[in-house]
């Protein structure tokens, strides 16, 4: 493995990026904020000045030259995200605006159709604001409960607690594969297993997981999988829904309009096929066409080479870090994407923040969308470094000196 | 002094910072750390004024007919343009306040931190002493 890493090579690389050879407040920028959104190679953005250029048209029911082009470029798209997904068919992937409205989707559909008063959807104490939140509103809706797998002081899950709240009534276990804000990857298929013993769906939050794990949702067997593509080097505003086609045809449609129909009287609605069924409304067409780009930006230099290299910058920072006084990782799960997560003693994550930023090095602050999970930590939030496949150890070295630095002056 | 004579003189102070982010970042702490605390007891829900990342308390008195503002922040940084802002309010008249239009935190290169009531409360800092010096004005009426 080693081999490749050294194949790998990252000035090029990041050559393709122009964002990343700016400076900010005259310093050279260096971009440790990947987990909110990553930047985007050269290829993504002349896809969407050339669609603009070229392109341009309404997909799907144009009868011309450019609406043949469009149409057939958006669903290449859908194609593309089927093979990096490994789903059996592309009419199991749904567009949506990002993870949030895929989750959303599956809450506002399958959840209404299928959630009874009494019933529980398990999610795990690690989980995004939008992996909780829609959740709520449908218990709330239905007199439903909400469940909470406990994570212990490493990051992990507790298993055994997991196993311990599944039951019969157990309907829905909605859970994240890697974390945002600690980095931890879940034990998905294990977790999936389990859940279908008990007759439950498992959706799978894989918004921080796509650009850095290997994802087979056929041998995962999950039910539902969301996913963000500005995480993955694509375009802000597009989303995936990847459900099984039993399911999505089985459930109502998630937002009235356009392209979902099939016939519209004022008496009655038929609905289109899936996936139309589900994208009302006139799509995102340039950024998912963009999309595809990004994918195979991915796949030219191998999800497993990418991963490999950032692994390799998440055990060098964090080793770095480790020797630092008063400073803390949060989140020190064994298996870990490549997120690392800290505080200060005594140095509020927002004044790092600003100095980091002060010299030109982007990283996030806060709770990081998860603020039970601060709770638990009993902390209002961390400094949190994600790192992509064109970050280097030199800027790691850089963020380790600049942190020495500021603890020194703060 | 009156308001803009205050916000002159502050301009003047940061331009000798040449735009450095961190020497200003770090000028500003040393700023926030020459505020008057707030008391202990001062710092409740009630005085909160709510940003995401960092905490803003803000209170206000009438001293001869004038406002005096009391001010303190969990973050260091928060804290240092808190105390510009008591510093340009504090000891003026409420209808001084209110007829003011501060000017200074663009021009030392703080406008990111207005209108980001997300991230530090500082914009609804600024609201918020509007609205006491509303408060306070009735009082001297």
């Amino acid at each position: 493995m080693e081999k490749i890493i050294q194949n790998i090579d990252i000035k090029a690389i990041r050559k393709d990026f122009p964002i990343l050879s700016q400076q900010v407040n005259g310093k050279p920028l260096i971009y440790f904020d990947n987990a909110a959104t990553n930047q985007k190679p050269s290829s993504v953005i002349h896809a969407l000045t050339s669609y603009y250029s070229h392109d341009n048209a309404n997909i799907h029911r144009g009868n011309h030259t450019l609406a043949d082009r469009a149409t057939a470029a958006f669903e290449d798209t859908r194609k593309a995200v089927q093979q990096f997904i490994e789903a059996k068919e592309a009419e199991e992937i749904i567009f949506t605006s990002g993870t949030t409205e895929s989750i959303n989707l599956v809450a506002s559909t399958y959840g209404r159709a299928n959630i009874k008063e009494g019933d529980e959807i398990i999610i795990s104490g690690m989980e995004h604001h939008s992996n909780i939140v829609p959740w709520q509103l449908l218990c709330e809706e239905k007199g439903a409960v909400l469940k909470v797998i406990p994570v212990n002081e490493l990051g992990e899950i507790e298993f055994s607690k997991f196993e311990q709240l599944l039951s019969e009534k157990t309907k829905i276990v909605s859970i994240v594969f890697a974390s945002n804000s600690l980095g931890t990857i879940n034990p998905i298929r294990k977790i999936i297993d389990k859940s279908h013993q008990f007759g439950a769906i498992v959706l799978v939050d894989g918004a921080q997981a796509a650009a850095h794990l290997e994802i087979d949702v056929v041998e995962l067997d999950c039910d539902f999988f969301a996913l963000s593509a500005h995480k993955m080097y694509g375009p802000t505003g597009v989303g995936v829904l990847y459900g099984k086609r039993e399911l999505l045809e089985s459930i109502p449609p998630y937002k009235g309009g356009g392209e979902m129909i099939k016939e519209v009287t004022f008496e009655n609605t038929t609905y289109n096929d899936i996936p139309y069924k589900f994208e009302a409304g006139t799509p995102n067409i340039a950024d998912v066409i963009a999309f595809k780009n990004a994918i195979e930006f991915i796949n030219k230099i191998g999800k497993e080479t990418i991963a490999e290299h950032e692994i390799e910058l998440l055990a060098y920072a964090t080793e770095k870090i480790k020797k630092i006084d008063r400073v803390k990782i949060i989140g020190e799960a064994k298996e870990k994407v490549s997120v690392l997560s800290f505080i200060v003693d005594d140095i509020h994550h927002f004044d790092i923040g600003q100095m980091m930023d002060a010299r030109g090095i982007a990283v996030r602050t806060g709770h990081h969308c998860t603020q039970p999970l601060m709770h638990q930590f009993n902390i209002e939030g961390t400094v949190r470094a994600s790192f992509s496949v064109y970050n280097t150890k030199e800027e790691i070295d850089e963020l380790i000196i600049s942190l020495e630095k500021i603890i020194k002056i703060l | 002094m009156s308001i803009n004579e205050i916000q002159d003189q502050i301009i003047n102070d940061f331009s000798l910072l040449d735009g450095d982010m961190e020497m200003s970042n770090i000028y500003l702490m040393e700023l926030g750390q020459k505020l008057t605390d707030l008391p202990e007891k001062d710092k409740i829900e009630d005085n909160v004024v709510k940003g995401c990342q960092s905490k803003v308390w803000l209170t206000a008195e009438l001293n001869n007919d004038n406002v005096v503002f009391y001010a303190d922040s969990n973050t260091a940084i928060t804290k240092g343009l808190v105390s510009l802002l008591v510093r340009v309010y504090s000891n003026q008249s409420p209808q001084d306040i209110l007829n003011s239009e501060l000017y200074f935190i663009e021009k030392i290169g703080m406008s990111r931190f207005i209108g980001t009531q997300r991230s530090n409360g500082f914009g609804a800092m600024i609201k918020q002493m509007k609205l006491y010096a509303i408060a306070l004005q009735a009082k001297t009426e």
